[in-house]
């Protein structure tokens, strides 16, 4: 065979270690996954932020706004709004402090409305018909992802601008209009019928009309107190105030304004007071700080403008400009109860903020529709007792807030599609978390996050102008850059480099890597060196 | 705070590559058309920290000589695991002699390439540390006194771990090897022996003197490339940790590394005709014991009682290293 002349004292010839395959030593494999970051699963509207980070990284915005909005598609509302339990979930505050997301994902609504990209286009119609009745966040939500699945959908919107709890419960300084009014009109643009002033009173007679119905008429009653007062006590309601702000109106409330309650309306409230020209915005609220269901971030620009809080207080007389409050204490269950002490403070005027109670008499007398504590009873595929029936947002069981209503509505969405095509919604399999301790963080680079510069406090009390701005183009692309990418391949190319063996390969023109287990003898160098954690050891089955 | 915003790339430039990083800012080793100097199959054990820095440093050496290299190998590890008659995994021309003599056959490569009229090929030696510093040092330190245009590479896993883990010169304080028990009152091998290579290489007033770890791609490279500047006699000093002798998990191997870095036991600098030029800041700095922890050859200092006299001495090692090479200084 061999026609060539051999070295002396050479009696074969040179042989590739190629022919050794190693990987029969092994006893676990690395094996590539794909790990839930912690901030899609904190998020209610169930975004895949890893995902859009991702795109920003480079630069690659309307891609990542591109998956954003195929989740959610308000993303310049959210960046303004969202209370980005994100953030609050984000590894990286472990590290410094956690991912500036809500401003990223701010910047890239607002990007998307300078650049006027446009929302995808729905699927060939399916010639079924859905009503949505209420166009808050949570309808709309749903009214966008049922459109997008090729369904035909009318919205009834009982009120004279779309928008809900975005439009009557959110003040301007906190969500400007015009981000507001672009984000429906794209999202409308798509074929959603909209009807406003059109109450809907009869179930029955809409089901007629059509395939399926989803319900999100939000929680838009005031929840009343009984307050003793006098005859030139005045009391008012928070959603009303709020509500006529908004239709324009500056309604005189005196010098001091009392708030009375804990949550995100009673924070809005009040810093809508300062603004209307109350010297003093206080908030009376029975519990402590740490009990109060307004959000931090809420609390913190309020404290910030200089509304002052009443904690452990309620009040008992209110008459001639004065106001008598009992302190309460906590009990071991963590209840305020009185102490029959009291003090007395100045007021001019009552605003009462003690949450939002559904307005029920939609679903009275439909069958099968079954009501608790005031809401709506939904399954986990969001439909009421009744076949048909599906309800979200602020009238269901859940957290109100308009991300949640947002999830709701896409929940919902997925939910009806499948029952008007007769299947069962198979659920999401299960990914495992990514957590803090299975990342190396010592890859990333040391970056404090970027802050929104806010409007100076003594500046932002005396207009509606909007209170946080947004991010410049640089700033945003080093937040994004800031992601840690948990448990999912970012391409460091560290495992491709890391091993001893040449035993982890560059897939051509896709995204990640795969393993060589011809010759990956198993030592693991790579998962220990993978920043995110995206890779895992595997027991091998003999 | 501006500056900091237009270069921040999420890893910087601490991982291996970056696609946010330009391509010529990434390593070698992230390029998919690298030479893998080492190919697959070789028989290296599980986790090798020295196939992987060899493979670093030569991929890195025949990007910056364009493919024009020939590598001289000592007796050792890397020679054994990576030719046994008749495979081979090395993908450039490459020559094994005998322990002793790979910095002289070096010398004489590179005389022939000069008398041939080669002088763009470029000459690379390399060895452990038993055949560095040990055995094959009068060649080596011929090699450097005479200059020969070689750059010779020692990838120092601190012991004979190919024969079976016996002490070598450049085996660490305390360290349990065959040779060096963990019994008696100091157990392990001696302190105040053993040999300081990279300090010995720069009392030659060669060229160019580095130590660099498979733990900081980007400074190893750097440095081959920088070697690969010069003419003349050449040394780098490479910690290559050894699962095996060291007794840690096969996937630690360059957490180690970064380790002996991060607690100051193992300083990486660069020396140009014997003066230090430029040394590696420590970036959250470590106590020893965090390095010395997770390897069984130090499993008798944990051992009730804790060896705290012996810890503190080693403590001191680093601290005196950190004191000499400024390894604090401009850190993070």
């Amino acid at each position: 065979m061999d026609k060539h002349v051999r070295p002396f004292a050479i009696t074969l010839d040179v042989k590739s270690s190629l022919a050794n395959h190693t990987g029969t030593w092994r006893t676990e494999r690395p094996v590539y996954v794909d790990r839930r970051p912690p901030c899609n699963a904190g998020c209610p509207a169930g975004e895949d932020i890893q995902a859009w980070l991702y795109a920003a990284e480079d630069g690659g915005y309307e891609t990542a706004w591109r998956r954003l909005v195929a989740e959610n598609p308000f993303p310049a509302v959210m960046g303004r709004v969202c209370y980005h339990p994100c953030e609050t979930a984000c590894n990286r505050a472990q590290l410094d402090t956690a991912v500036g997301i809500n401003s990223v994902e701010r910047f890239l609504g607002d990007e998307a409305i300078k650049q006027g990209w446009q929302l995808p286009s729905p699927a060939a119609d399916t010639g079924k018909r859905v009503l949505v009745v209420g166009a808050g966040p949570s309808g709309l939500s749903a009214a966008y992802h049922l459109r997008r699945r090729g369904h035909e959908v009318e919205i009834r919107e009982a009120g004279a601008q779309p928008g809900g709890m975005m439009r009557y419960g959110i003040p301007t300084f906190r969500l400007p209009r015009d981000v507001l009014d672009v984000e429906i009109a794209r999202l409308l643009a798509l074929g959603i019928t909209l009807k406003l002033d059109t109450r809907v009173t009869d179930l029955a007679a809409a089901m007629e009309e059509f395939d399926a119905v989803f319900l999100a008429v939000g929680a838009q009653l005031s929840h009343r107190a009984y307050i003793p007062a006098g005859q030139s006590a005045r009391i008012l309601d928070a959603l009303e105030l709020l509500g006529q702000v908004e239709g324009g109106d500056r309604p005189r409330l005196g010098r001091r304004v009392i708030v009375y309650g804990g949550g995100n309306t009673a924070m809005d409230v009040a810093r809508t007071a300062r603004r209307l020209g109350a010297d003093e915005a206080i908030v009376v609220y029975r519990r402590t700080r740490t009990q109060m269901p307004a959000n931090d971030i809420e609390v913190e620009e309020a404290l910030e403008e200089g509304i002052r809080m009443r904690w452990l207080s309620t009040i008992k007389h209110f008459d001639g400009g004065r106001l008598k409050l009992e302190r309460m204490e906590l009990d071991a269950d963590g209840k305020p109860q009185p102490t029959g002490e009291f003090d007395e403070i100045e007021g001019d005027a009552v605003v009462l903020a003690l949450g939002q109670d559904v307005d029920l008499s939609l679903v009275e007398g439909v069958t099968g529709v079954q009501v608790a504590d005031g809401v709506v009873q939904v399954g986990t595929d969001m439909m009421t007792g009744h076949p048909g029936v599906f309800a979200g947002g602020d009238m269901v069981p859940a957290e109100r807030s308009v991300t949640v209503g947002i999830g709701h509505g896409k929940a919902a969405a997925r939910n009806i599609d499948a029952w008007l095509n007769r299947v069962t919604v198979l659920p999401e399999p299960e990914m495992p978390p990514a957590e803090f301790d299975q990342l190396n963080p010592w890859y990333y680079s040391d970056a404090p996050r970027t802050v929104r510069p806010k409007l100076e406090a003594a500046r932002r009390v005396s207009d509606f102008g909007e209170v946080v701005t947004g991010l410049d183009t640089e700033t945003a692309l080093f937040e994004a850059r800031r992601c840690l990418s948990c448990g999912n391949c970012f391409e460091c190319d560290n495992c491709f480099g890391v091993c001893p063996d040449n035993a982890v390969i560059k897939i051509d023109g896709a995204h990640g890597y795969a393993v060589d287990y011809d010759y990956c003898k198993g030592c693991g160098i790579c998962v220990e060196e993978c920043p995110c954690g995206a890779i895992e050891m595997v027991p091998e089955v003999t | 705070m501006t500056a900091q915003t237009v270069k921040f790339y999420q890893v910087g430039s601490r991982a291996v590559g970056n696609r946010l990083l330009d391509e010529n800012l990434r390593t070698e080793q992230a390029n998919a058309e690298r030479s893998n100097a080492i190919n697959s199959g070789h028989r290296a054990c599980q986790g090798c920290g020295e196939a992987l820095g060899a493979r670093y440093v030569v991929d890195a050496a025949m990007r910056a000589t364009k493919g024009k290299l020939v590598a001289v190998n000592a007796t050792g590890c890397l020679e054994v695991f990576s030719t046994p008659y008749p495979e081979s995994s090395w993908q450039l021309p490459w020559l094994h002699s005998v322990f002793a003599n790979a910095p002289a056959v070096a010398s004489g490569v590179a005389a022939a390439l000069k008398a041939r009229g080669l002088s763009d090929v470029r000459v690379l030696a390399q060895g452990g540390d038993g055949g560095t510093v040990d055995i094959g040092m009068a060649c080596l330190s011929g090699m450097f006194e005479r200059n020969d245009d070689v750059l010779y590479v020692c990838y120092d896993n601190e012991a004979y771990m190919n024969t079976g883990v016996q002490r070598s010169g450049a085996t660490p304080a305390y360290a349990r090897t065959a040779t060096t028990e963990a019994v008696g009152p100091t157990p392990g091998a001696p302190i105040g022996q053993g040999k300081d290579m990279a300090r010995i290489a720069m009392a030659h007033e060669i060229p160019y003197v580095a130590t660099a770890t498979v733990a900081e791609l980007h400074d190893l490279e750097a440095k081959v490339e920088r070697a690969m500047t010069m003419r003349g006699a050449r040394y780098l000093h490479v910690l290559v940790p050894c699962p095996l002798g060291w007794g840690s998990a096969s996937g630690d191997t360059i957490k180690l590394a970064r380790l002996a870095q991060r607690s100051g036991l193992f300083p990486v600098y660069e020396a140009e005709h014997g003066e230090v030029t430029s040394a590696l800041p420590i970036r959250q700095q470590v106590p020893v014991e965090e390095y010395l922890r997770p390897q069984r050859r130090y499993a008798h200092l944990f051992k009730d009682p804790v060896r705290t006299d012996l810890l503190e001495r080693i403590q001191g090692i680093a601290d005196r290293n950190i004191a000499r090479y400024g390894l604090l200084e401009g850190e993070l």
